[in-house]
């Protein structure tokens, strides 16, 4: 049977439970996305954007759902005692995709609005109608059309023309089940016209279950409007992860997204930049550090509609025995963004013969007068780096994590938080050393999880 | 202090080594000339243990201990030192975390704690004055951008640093301008104590006008073929090398 079937059949089935337990926004689209879903199927290698992850065998699985929305026996407060002492943050929770509240009641700035997806888009329909599912209804991915039928609730945020808001919002998405699960969340973020604010978004797993999480975010930036977003994933090696997210800036916006993938299954990042207005910035960056089977993806495309935008691009992976990697990188530069900067570079090492990378620049370039440069290499570490060091006295093992912590250094400098700089580092250094071999829980905010 | 017993070494199954006899002892300067090709690298690279290359036949002790059992981090800590014909770029490791990496292993292998942070930071001071290193380069990643002078500065700051019993200087020389020459000179010669010993590898004599060796050996398709006191460098800048290669 076709493995998309099942979830075809479930939708059909449960049409009524799904929309019962979400938002009228959230349930307009649902019927046009399944009907797109249905016609492409669940993406295998034969797609040229898939190429590198088939995704079938990740659906192929019979996962539970938890189309009631309902949400466990469990408050995540007790394990996520926050304590990065010099962050101003509040914590929000999305437990299998279903948003459980914040921290502490946030202090929020006049107008801004932070909480449930399916709450907001109910209170406040005629305001969000016109930005859910809009970028990524465009776009039509046929997994993005899968989140789009299928996810309930999820986070909004929306931040007023001129807020500036300068705590950190963190977003911790925990997956927490007794049975395999299929989780379908969805984050819509709203910053108008000069609005600022920073994002830490951590996704951990509670338990050794085999997750399947689809996740799709829709960003929209208006005119000098600024976001920063940091994006940590420290799940498991049954977990895998979609993650779809579509950006649109209007002029002057900036707009910077890192993303660490430190422990995981699979992986499929899929990220979409639209730069509309001139002078937008967006900085991508992201940083891979895999073993075993793990399978990371990042895909992204940066689109230069419109003159004088610049777009930079800095991804590194580092993969030990059987794990894989891809970049794809595409740019297009329209005929008309002339005086577009636009860099991007992608280096990967390879600590064994098995592990494999596959990196794939691709830029589009329709105007003539434009600076556009890519890099790409897949290495191995420095041998000559490495003797000189032994040399010296630093045995190898310890030189070869010096070397691996260097050569990611220039991504965690990326991250314009001093504190979290810190903390992913000691993070990036555990990992390195092999002190945790999976989801210890949330070293970025203290929190504990996967008691096993 | 070093004992070097017929001494055969080959790289991908090709002899460059036929037979090396050394004896350093505690003090002593050792210079090592001889045309390229001769196997001057190769000796040097063998006794710190560059994977590279394969001992096929004898024997080095190093203060009594097999020096060829050791990994190269365990040579280094048991005090010998290799200043790098071209020491290494190390982009994204900053000389500071290098040497205190370097500093505390040793520490760990003799059974001492880890140096404090002030105590090391105030080591790093000292010994950058004494070889008048350039503040600016302790502060970047190892020999990044650094000019030929200054990696060959900084090897012999690592080298003030570590306090090595044989160091080992190969073609430190080459590279430099007269100015940087003596400076380096000057470091190593400041550096020897009656209980150190070191073997300068050079093609020419001029580095030997400032590192005065206490014995002279020519090497020539991996042997020693003549050694005599520090008479034999003039010689040999006068004649080059072909009268000792004929003599055989």
């Amino acid at each position: 049977m076709n493995v998309a079937q099942q979830y075809i059949d479930l939708y059909e089935d449960q049409k009524g439970v799904i929309t019962t337990h979400s938002s009228g926004v959230m349930n307009a689209p649902r019927e046009l996305a399944l009907e797109s879903f249905v016609q492409q199927g669940i993406p295998t290698k034969g797609l040229e954007r898939y190429r590198y992850t088939d995704l079938s065998h990740v659906f192929d699985i019979e996962y539970g759902v938890n189309l009631k929305t309902l949400l466990p026996n469990y408050n995540p407060y007790n394990d996520f005692s926050c304590d990065v002492d010099d962050i101003e943050s509040s914590l929000h929770f999305l437990v299998n995709g279903v948003y459980q509240g914040a921290s502490e009641t946030p202090n929020l700035p006049d107008g801004m609005l932070v909480g449930s997806l399916r709450k907001l888009t109910e209170e406040y329909p005629e305001k969000f109608a016109p930005y859910y599912n809009k970028l990524a209804g465009e776009k039509n991915d046929p997994m993005a059309c899968f989140n789009t039928a299928f996810a309930q609730d999820g986070l909004l945020v929306y931040v007023p023309r001129g807020v500036e808001y300068t705590e950190v919002l963190q977003l911790i998405s925990l997956f927490r089940s007794q049975v395999d699960m299929l989780i379908n969340r969805r984050l819509l973020i709203i910053l108008e016209d000069q609005a600022s604010m920073k994002m830490l978004l951590c996704d951990h797993v509670d338990n050794d279950i085999t997750y399947l999480s689809t996740q799709t975010i829709e960003i929209y930036l208006g005119k000098g409007a600024r976001l920063e977003m940091y994006d940590l994933e420290e799940t498991h090696n049954e977990t895998s992860r979609i993650n779809n997210v579509y950006v649109q800036q209007e002029a002057d916006s900036s707009f910077l997204m890192n993303g660490t993938t430190l422990h995981n299954g699979l992986s499929r990042n899929d990220i979409y930049v639209d730069m509309i207005g001139e002078g937008a910035d967006v900085l991508l960056s992201g940083m891979v550090i895999a073993d075993k089977k793990q399978h990371i993806d990042n895909h992204t495309f940066i689109r230069h509609a419109v003159p004088n935008c610049t777009s930079h691009e800095l991804f590194k992976y580092i993969l030990d025995n059987q794990a894989i990697g891809a970049f794809s990188g595409r740019v297009l530069v329209e005929r008309d963004a002339q005086k577009t900067l636009s860099e991007q570079s992608n280096k990967n090492i390879c600590l064994t013969k098995s592990a494999r990378m596959y990196t794939q620049p691709q830029l589009e370039i329709y105007a003539d007068d434009v600076k556009c440069s890519h890099g790409a290499t897949v290495g191995q570490l420095d041998d000559q780096a490495l003797f000189y060091m032994q040399q010296r006295g630093i045995p190898a093992k310890e030189a070869r994590m010096l070397l691996m912590f260097a050569f990611v250094d220039d991504v965690i400098n990326t991250i314009r938080i001093p504190v979290l700089q810190e903390r992913l580092r000691k993070l990036v250094e555990q990992r390195l050393r092999g002190e945790t071999n999976k989801c210890t829980g949330c070293a970025l905010c203290g929190g504990r999880t996967c008691n096993k | 202090m070093l004992e070097i017993k017929d001494l055969h070494a080959s790289i991908n199954g090709k002899e460059i080594l036929k037979g090396i006899n050394l004896n350093v002892r505690p003090g002593e300067v050792h210079a090592i000339m001889g045309p390229n090709g001769a196997g001057k690298s190769t000796m040097s690279n063998v006794l710190v243990g560059h994977p590279k290359y394969e001992v096929t036949k004898g024997t080095v002790t190093f203060n009594g201990k097999d020096l060829l059992e050791m990994a190269p981090e365990t040579r280094s800590h048991e005090g010998l030192f290799l200043s790098f014909q071209y020491p290494v770029e190390i982009p994204g490791v900053s000389m500071v975390n290098f040497m205190r990496a370097a500093m505390n292993e040793r520490r760990k292998y003799q059974g001492l704690e880890p140096l404090k942070a002030g105590e090391f930071l105030k080591l790093m001071r000292e010994k950058r004055a004494f070889v008048e290193m350039d503040s600016k380069l302790v502060n970047r990643a190892v020999n990044e951008g650094f000019s030929g002078g200054e990696k060959k500065r900084n090897e012999i700051f690592q080298m003030a640093m570590l306090e090595p019993k044989l160091s080992i200087l190969d073609e430190t020389d080459s590279g430099l301008d007269i100015d940087a020459l003596r400076i380096v000179a000057d470091g190593v010669n400041k550096l020897k104590t009656p209980d150190t010993s070191t073997i300068v590898i050079t093609h020419y004599q001029r580095l030997l006008d400032y590192i005065k060796p206490d014995v002279i050996h020519v090497l020539y398709d991996g042997r020693i073929v003549k050694s005599a006191g520090p008479e034999l460098a003039l010689e040999l800048e006068e004649k080059g090398y072909d009268w000792i290669t004929k003599e055989k």
